[in-house]
């Protein structure tokens, strides 16, 4: 696919960037909770109807 | 104070930078202080809920398992966590420690919060439990004394953070990080999430507290609460994954089965473990099905199974390195050849097998909407996290302790006949414990409860089953076994530190680390040091049980209510 050099840092897989990225990791590790779990859960329950 | 002090370490070859040391030590020395003060409140519960015993009056008993929920929970395991990151960042990249004055700032506020909030449940006003629910009402210094902790232990993560960009920046390593040092990021990750998320719920109510918030919303705050309660014990299980990985490694010179397939694993956890918080609000109002089973199937499978993989390749990587060194024999000669009279090794294994089959499988029938109304908020709860917390993560964290103190603090370990046994005491003790609480709860006895028997309530009864008195008593004489085994770890460090032998700047006699096994070694006899058979086995039981437990739970669900 590639002609280029097997040590160019082009030729990291995605995957590995992702996992070699610890602020990406600290991003995806809030975010993930943060949407799912809190801003979801919170919308619920400022959206039970009042009496 | 220079800040380019290092030592290479006699026996491992590691380098120590002097003030991310003294930071350990201090950190380690913390964890097992609180350690010994929650493990003795833990006795004082046990010995209550042992109803011929009931030690403690009604008032005492709530202060008292307060006492022992935060101190365990909270302050052993996080002071130890601390510790753990800077060994996982400074030492394992051969670095230095990213602003040492602010990591101590942060081991100051820890220290003062985890202090004030002894002295201030001790005073008697703040007996609301780890969980603080509110409309319940603390003294306002209580939820002070969490933050400042909180704060402390942010500080902590990002001073690690801080130094995965020196160990970047000055080349410290090659490549990727080790994969210990990649699941302490994970740890450190859901550390920054639980912390936070523990100071969007403390601050209000703090403010409460003290007058000027009119109103907390019970809903939202057990909500966001569970962020913070829920995540905290995941940053426990993050650290002690990488704990078994480095453990494996230091004795066995064992490489990870597939780098590729455990950091993924390890991915999973950053991306889906914290939202398993759910489980905790299975019956609120408020939330919906749909959010419910979301966060607690979809979601936490996908880290459940993260857990399996880490628990099939961790026994895996050690089964190959030993069939590699020549273990080849059967299906568990490898096995039978492991150092179990080292507690570093026992320890470790108990904490695999004990988090795995107690505390893995029972958290996946809590976790399952319809099951978990069987047990819930029984006695089972807290059966499950002793398997999860304190067989999983505490024997862990003793494991690794007994292997750093000779290479920290260059001490001998003291009692060593007694040092060989202590994982087995106390893992048989707290197997006790989780097993017996969970009995009870099956049974429907009430977690957080003083008195089974309804004393006081001013006519209010309810008959348990015989078989629950027993089960509590079984738990009494469990918890018994199980402080006994947590007291000896702590007088065999402390006495270590104290009293143990100087090693000095000469290497053991006993070498504490194994040589990594090489690619040679792996691929002899056409690899087959890469067939695992004798964990392919204990998997499959593992699997047997698992599905077994499940169906069983289902099938009682079936009979609760009649059909017809
Ligand atoms: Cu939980």
């Amino acid at each position: 696919m590639s002609d280029q050099d097997e040590t160019n840092s082009g030729d990291v897989p995605m995957m590995q960037k992702l996992l070699d990225n610890p602020f990406l990791l600290l991003f995806l590790g809030v975010a993930s909770p943060a949407v799912l779990y809190l801003a979801w859960g919170i919308m619920e329950i400022v959206t039970i109807p009042a009496r | 104070m220079s800040n380019n002090i290092f030592r290479t370490c006699p026996d491992t070859g590691l380098k120590f930078h002097g003030p991310a040391e003294t930071l350990m030590k201090v950190n380690a020395v913390a964890a097992v202080v609180f350690l010994l003060v929650g493990g003795f409140y833990g006795l004082l519960v046990g010995l209550t809920r042992w109803q011929a015993v009931h030690l403690l009056e009604a008032s005492d008993f709530y202060m008292v398992l307060t006492l022992h929920g935060i101190n365990v929970l909270i302050f052993w395991m996080i002071f130890f966590e601390i510790a753990v990151l800077y060994f996982c960042s400074s030492v394992l990249l051969g670095c230095r420690l990213a602003t040492p004055k602010w990591a101590w700032v942060g081991f100051a506020l820890m220290v003062i919060g985890a202090v004030m909030n002894n002295v201030i449940v001790l005073q008697g006003s703040s007996s609301v439990m780890m969980t603080s629910y509110v409309p319940m009402e603390a003294h306002p210094l209580f939820y002070l004394s969490l933050i400042l902790f909180a704060v402390g232990a942010l500080i902590g993560c990002f001073v690690f953070f801080g130094t995965l960009v020196i160990a970047k920046a000055e080349k410290t390593y090659e490549g990727s990080v080790p994969l210990v040092t990649f699941g302490a990021i994970t740890a450190a990750v859901i550390a920054v999430f639980t912390i936070v998320s523990g100071a969007i719920v403390l601050l209000p109510t703090f403010l409460w507290s003290v007058g000027l918030v009119g109103e907390i919303d019970v809903l939202a705050y057990r909500l966001i609460w569970w962020a913070f309660g829920h995540s905290s014990q995941q940053i426990n299980v993050a650290a002690h994954v990488s704990v078994w990985y480095a453990i494996v490694a230091i004795l066995f010179g064992a490489k990870p089965l597939s780098e590729k397939v455990s950091r993924t694993a390890f991915l999973m956890y950053i991306l889906f473990l914290q939202l398993a918080s759910v489980h905790h609000l299975l019956v609120d109002p408020g939330v919906s099905s749909n959010f419910k089973m979301f966060n607690t199937s979809y979601a936490m499978y996908l880290a459940v199974m993260a857990s399996m993989v880490h628990g099939l390749t961790v026994p895996g990587s050690m089964e190959a390195a030993q069939r590699a060194r020549g273990h080849t024999a059967g299906l568990f000669t490898w096995l039978r050849k492991a150092p179990w009279g080292n507690p570093t090794f026992s320890g470790m294994f108990i904490s695999l097998v004990g988090f795995g089959f107690l505390g893995g499988i029972t958290g996946v029938v809590m976790g399952a909407e319809q099951i978990n109304i069987l047990v819930h908020n029984t006695l089972y709860v807290p059966g499950h996290f002793h398997a999860t917390v304190v067989l999983g993560s505490t024997m862990a964290f003793m494991a690794l302790t007994y292997w750093l103190v000779p290479i920290l603090f260059r001490r001998e370990i003291v009692m060593k006949g007694l040092a060989k046994w202590q994982p087995y005491i106390f893992g048989l003790g707290m197997s006790g414990v989780a097993l017996f609480l969970m009995g009870a709860g099956t049974l429907g006895v009430p977690r957080r409860h003083w008195d089974i028997g309804f004393a006081g309530t001013g006519g209010m009864t309810h008959e348990f089953p015989a078989a629950a008195y027993t089960m509590l008593a079984l738990n009494g004489l469990s918890v018994i076994l199980a402080v006994a085994g947590g007291a000896a770890f702590c007088v065999i460090i402390v006495g270590s530190l104290l009293f143990g032998k100087k090693l000095g700047d000469q290497p053991m006699a006993e070498p504490c680390i194994v040589a990594p096994v090489t690619d040679e070694e792996y691929n002899a006899n056409g690899g087959s040091a890469y067939a695992i058979p004798g964990t392919i086995v204990l998997a499959m039981i593992f699997f047997a049980s698992f599905a077994l437990y499940y169906f069983i739970n289902w099938k009682y669900l079936a009979e609760t209510w009649g059909i017809g």
